[in-house]
């Protein structure tokens, strides 16, 4: 059949350099550098785990656990800063909407890599170049999300309930968070979710922001650590490979675990 | 109309339709509910954009004696000049511009058809085709264009050693395949993420429109081309913008291509590489810099701005 034809050798184009990825993080440096990877030979997998682990200091978890940290408080606030701010521009009606919601869309629009610069520029002014800070707080901002937030709030906070609580008496800051965040616990998870994979997929802020190697994300260090091969030689090799899956692995499993939603978040912007 | 008072705070104003009206306490809720987007919004976005402004307008200027440190003199728009004049930093304009024309409709291309086929009534394992493909947008950038990097090199990649066993003698990273290696990074994170948004939209199609297409006598093709595809436009608008603020922004797959030592992609070969290294690498020169990266920020805002004015995808039904 020719459709599955198709889709399989699109399946192997996808896998192609994931599997090879896998044999070379199990093999020796010598092995991948002389190309012998997607053969059954030379397997190292002891040794650079060990090497993995042990390198300058056991860095490695330490930039792993960073860029837990950075993808982990950045997006859990981040999602539900954005869902706050969503939710308000979905429910409330006020003076200078239309304009405050247009900034929003001009976020989505200048790209982050292009303020990323400027942003370092003020930082390095301010003195918070080089913290873990520098990272932190524009991880926070997620323009997309407040976009999000409010396409789900129309969809998910039904305004009648809102106006029997109203009618109760309950007070607007109450409402949102016993009765409205619930609601919205699934768009949440959503803009969690792809908030979370930005942030660790992220590479340029850090690369800007950070000298420091024990505060770099996973990503940078693998970058600033294949880099120095061309000068430290090729033993560290496993090193970038091995350190490349394992960084991978997180992302795989909370997506796989909750394919449901990100479905619905790539959704909402283009079905609705 | 529920507008009546309860509790200390007696409402005030009327409600008009579905939401809180123009009631100082609803207005006061979604301040406070706002208020952290926007405070940080103004710090990391605005405020750094202002500044950058600022510094642009500036240069270093060695201090009259040759020696000990500089001074800072005002040059207006000097630095605006000097970037739009250098031929690095606009030909960097002109690399992304046929990167784009290449990449886009290719990517989008090739991902509608991949949809399209998934959503055709011979597709086997659709779900986990799904997942699959996704695979890619789950692995880091940076990451994604190392491990292609080793794909492209001579020695190490099974893909040129495959070609040499085949007598064919390629260089993947000579000046001839800075573009084709460059896309396929590109293709490769990004055809699964489309993929799923657009097969979610063909998914959303109503089942009578295509089966009524069949009954006339459409066959698949016809039916993905006249009926399928002109419905799921919206998506494909969404995912041109997207895939063009990308290009802009291209950085990281540049830099790793370029470190490999693929001899085409220099280290100023995108604008944001140029402004990355004015910063850094060349010139600790910030005022160039932020001349650079303000001229990208608003050369994207006003093209993501048209594209999007273009094809409406923000709009809701």
């Amino acid at each position: 059949m020719t459709v599955n034809l198709l889709l399989l050798i699109t399946a192997c184009y996808t896998f192609f350099p994931l599997v090879w990825t896998v044999f070379a993080a199990l093999k020796s440096a010598g092995a991948v550098q002389t190309g012998d990877v997607l053969s059954l030979r030379h397997f190292n997998v002891v040794a650079n785990v060990r090497l993995l682990w042990t390198f300058q200091g056991g860095v490695y978890e330490r930039w792993f656990l960073n860029s837990i940290l950075y993808a982990g408080v950045g997006a859990g606030l981040g999602a539900l800063i954005c869902v706050a701010a969503g939710y308000a521009f979905d429910k409330y009606d006020f003076r200078g909407k239309d304009q405050l919601f247009g900034l929003v869309l001009l976020g989505v629009l200048v790209p982050a890599a292009a303020t990323t610069l400027p942003l370092y520029l003020l930082a390095s002014k301010v003195g918070l170049v080089n913290t873990y800070w520098a990272v932190l707080i524009p991880s926070l901002v997620n323009p997309f999300g407040v976009y999000l937030a409010r396409v789900f709030s129309a969809g998910y906070v039904p305004n009648e309930v809102l106006e029997a609580a109203r009618a109760d008496g309950a007070g607007e800051l109450r409402m949102f968070l016993r009765l409205s965040l619930p609601m919205l616990r699934s768009g949440y998870t959503t803009i969690l979710l792809f908030h979370f994979s930005t942030i660790w997929n992220g590479f340029f802020l850090a690369l800007v922001m950070l000298t420091d190697q024990r505060l770099f994300p996973v990503s940078l260090g693998i970058y600033e650590l294949n880099s120095s091969l061309s000068s430290e030689g090729p033993a560290l090799l496993p090193v970038v490979m091995l350190g490349s899956l394992i960084s991978i692995l997180p992302l795989l499993v909370i997506f796989i675990s909750l394919q449901r939603f990100w479905k619905a978040g790539l959704t909402a912007g283009s079905v609705k | 109309m529920l507008s009546k008072s309860r509790g200390a705070v007696p409402r005030r104003g009327t409600r008009t339709g579905p939401v809180a009206g123009r009631n100082r306490r609803g207005t006061g809720a979604a301040l406070v509910l706002m208020a952290p987007f926007f405070v940080l919004f103004a710090l990391a976005t605005l405020a750094p954009i202002g500044y950058a402004i600022y510094l642009s307008l500036f240069a270093q200027r060695a201090s009259g004696l040759g020696f000990g440190g500089t001074r800072t003199v005002w040059v207006g728009l000097d630095n605006y000049v000097r970037v739009l004049t250098d031929g690095g930093y606009t030909s960097s304009y002109l690399h992304i511009a046929v990167y784009a024309l290449v990449a886009v409709p290719l990517v989008l291309g090739l991902s509608v058809a991949v949809a399209l086929l998934l959503d055709s009534a011979y597709a086997f394992g659709r779900r986990a085709a799904q997942l699959g493909l996704f695979v890619p947008h789950l692995v880091p950038g940076v990451i994604a264009a190392l491990l292609w990097a080793y794909l492209y090199t001579p020695q190490v990649s099974p893909v040129v050693s495959a070609l040499n066993r085949l007598s064919v003698h390629v260089n993947l990273l000579g000046h001839t395949f800075s573009y084709p290696t460059l896309v396929n990074v590109v293709l490769w994170e990004s055809l699964g993420y489309n993929i799923v948004i657009y097969y979610a939209s063909l998914q959303a199609i109503p089942r009578e429109m295509t089966e009524a297409a069949v009954v006339d006598g459409s066959g698949e093709w016809r039916t993905a081309w006249h009926i399928k595809l002109p419905l799921i436009r919206s998506a494909v608008a969404l995912t041109a913008i997207f895939s063009a603020i990308g290009a802009m922004q291209l950085f990281a797959e540049p830099l790793l291509l370029s470190d490999a030592g693929a001899v085409g992609i220099t280290p100023t070969w995108t604008p944001n590489l140029y402004a990355y290294s004015a910063a850094f690498t060349r010139s600790n020169n910030y005022g160039v810099a932020a001349a650079a990266a303000l001229l990208l920020a608003a050369f994207a805002a006003v093209l993501s701005f048209l594209v999007s004015r273009w094809a409406k995808p923000w709009q809701q039904t």
